[in-house]
């Protein structure tokens, strides 16, 4: 991060530099292929209505192409929850950790709102601060409404969003619609009390302590019926599912379909993260995580007419920039409390026109190299992972990369479907190995590494494992490239140069996106 | 007749100072304390401690033995 220098508002002029200074912060390429919108997101204005594309377009989370440009941030305004989960340690707390329920330090809403425009002005494309914790917004209503009161006053152009685990949503759904908050997120991991009271030992409702499976089936009734007045009133609702193989992995079908039913916009599965080291009850007890394929899997499983979020980081409940960075550091409380904060709209706006422009040169780039891969008949799909610092382009040195962005590639396009950590710090259970196999590992399931630059020995490595490491799309728009790759596969496969075989399994690996390389 | 919280065991999530119907919990720096003047063990408000219902962490609410219990209304 220290490589990262700061961008105060008197850099902002001219735009032109600034472009270039930013544009080292940015963290992605885009998506879409399937003809559906696959990420809420790879969804263009041609997937939805215009109301919606209009909510979703600037929002990093709710819309896969917008993460490859414009950033987020939340305040960790709320420490108190009402629900313990067995994923969540509150009494840990690391700054090498990169999980929901992990701040450095809590903020007053005043605080938080002097937070948020210092953080306004230094990211111009900083778009949408939510408030996701530590604890459950909703838990803490008075810091949480104040915060938003707080920041609709002096940066009303900056999108509000929250996310709960539900189980307060019902008594807050009017004022979370009274401060025009038009973007929730519950976590939902079942719709059957018999799953959830393995997921969830306790919640505290109505001034009592509930357990087992009561606690599960107040809870879940308690979510749906949060979903449905969030709906009703035109709020876009992202459903949040943590993916715990044994538990309720082939459950969350079902709750695909529950929160489809009752109007849900977007499904985000994540992988359960747990460690013992961080001391939850899954960490404890060795409840392990999905692999990559087996996340994959069940993601395409409920890739109906539902958009599945496919690009979650789940990142802190302080984390500051674009997903898959974290810039945090940057703006402690000491820090902004020396800043002179000044609020430029103006500014603002105009280097959200430029990043506006970048994401249209890049739409249009791939859809002309869509168009030469019209009439091309196969069954073929490759997995390509790509090095990439942003603006949807192949940017970033393979052994500069804490993220490899994954891209799926058939005669349909293609199109964004996970992401893999290769940073190696603070992760749990890989010690002390050497990088490059650990990064093997991670993109196992993929043909191919697309990157800037690579250099030699880990060439031999990549191609001795299997994976084709190209770098003569160095700066090109990832998809096209991938497009274009693909192209010359099926040439080659035709031709009888090559024989395609599909990739094995890889490791999903869990950190903290703290360091900059 | 009161209650009390392991200093070294809260996370000063401030989860209990809004519940208590005494106005017994108050931050103390980064932690939160229970004054044992107010303390009632909820006793008369609800059927059980809401500080202890409430805590994130088991055994953090716990019973100061230094000072009598609370009789059941």
């Amino acid at each position: 991060m220290e490589a990262t220098a700061y961008v105060g508002v008197q850099d902002i002029k001219p735009l032109a530099q600034l472009l270039d200074k930013v544009a080292e912060h940015k963290g992605c390429g885009t998506s879409s292929g399937s003809g559906k919108a696959s990420c809420g997101s790879s969804a263009g204005p041609a997937d939805m209505s215009p109301e919606v594309w209009e909510k979703v377009k600037n929002h990093p989370c709710y819309s896969e192409e917008a993460h490859h440009h414009y950033a987020r941030m939340h305040v960790a305004v709320a420490p108190a929850c009402n629900i313990q989960c067995n994923y969540c340690n509150r009494k840990y707390d690391c700054a090498n950790e990169s999980r929901p329920g992990v701040v450095s330090e809590k903020l007053t809403p005043e605080q938080a709102s002097k937070k948020v425009l210092a953080v306004a002005s230094a990211i111009p494309q900083m778009t949408v601060l939510g408030i996701a914790g530590p604890g459950d917004p909703l838990a803490n209503p008075e810091k949480t409404f104040k915060t938003f009161e707080l920041i609709a006053k002096t940066a009303p152009d900056i999108k509000l969003c929250l996310s709960t685990n539900g189980l307060a949503l019902p008594d807050h759904v009017d004022t979370i619609k009274s401060f025009n908050v038009d973007h929730v997120t519950i976590t939902i991991n079942m719709v059957d009390p018999e799953v959830g009271q393995h997921i969830y030992p306790w919640i505290y409702y109505q001034n009592k302590r509930w357990k087992g499976i009561d606690a599960a089936r107040i809870l879940s009734e308690r979510q749906l019926l949060g979903l449905e007045m969030l709906t009703e009133r035109g709020i876009l609702c992202k459903v949040n599912s943590v993916m715990i193989p044994g538990i309720n992995d082939r459950h969350l079908v079902e709750v695909n379909k529950a929160v489809k039913s009752r109007g849900a916009f977007l499904h985000n599965i994540m992988p359960l993260i747990s460690a013992p080291e961080h001391g939850t009850v899954f960490g404890l007890t060795g409840q392990r995580g999905p692999s990559a394929q087996e996340l994959k899997a069940l993601q395409d499983a409920c890739e109906g007419e539902m958009n599945m979020m496919r690009h979650c980081r789940q990142c802190r409940a302080d984390a500051v920039g674009l997903l898959g960075e974290d810039r945090s550091a940057e703006f402690t409380t000491d820090r902004i409390d020396a800043m002179e904060v000044e609020y430029d709209a103006a500014t603002r706006q105009a280097y959200q026109e430029l990043v506006e422009e970048q994401r249209q040169a890049k739409v249009a780039a791939k859809r002309e190299e869509l168009a030469e891969l019209a009439g091309a008949d196969s069954d073929i799909k490759l997995m390509i992972a790509v090095a990439t610092k942003g603006e949807g382009k192949v940017n970033e040195h393979f052994g500069h990369a804490s993220e490899f962005q994954v891209y799926e590639v058939s005669t349909a396009g293609a199109k964004f479907v996970g992401h893999r950590r290769v940073d190696l710090y603070c992760q749990g259970g890989y010690g002390e190995e050497d990088a490059l196999p650990t990064v093997v590992r991670a993109i196992n399931d993929c043909h191919a590494v697309f990157v800037a630059k690579i250099g030699g020995c880990p060439r031999d490595e990549l191609k001795a494992a299997g994976i084709d490491p190209v770098d003569r799309y160095a700066f090109e728009f990832i998809e096209r490239s991938a497009i274009a790759y693909f192209r010359e596969y099926l040439d080659k496969v035709a031709a009888g140069e090559i024989v395609h075989q599909p990739r094995g399994d890889a490791d999903i690996r869990q950190g903290a996106y703290v360091a900059a390389a | 007749m009161a209650y009390m919280i392991v200093a070294d065991q809260c996370t000063g999530c401030c989860a209990c100072e809004p519940e208590c119907p005494n106005k017994a919990i108050s931050a103390h720096k980064s932690i939160f304390v229970i004054d044992p003047d107010k303390c009632t063990e909820c006793v008369g408000h609800h059927d059980e401690p809401q500080c202890v219902a409430v805590c994130p962490i088991d055994d953090t609410c716990i019973i100061d033995e230094t000072w009598p219990r609370e009789e059941a209304a």
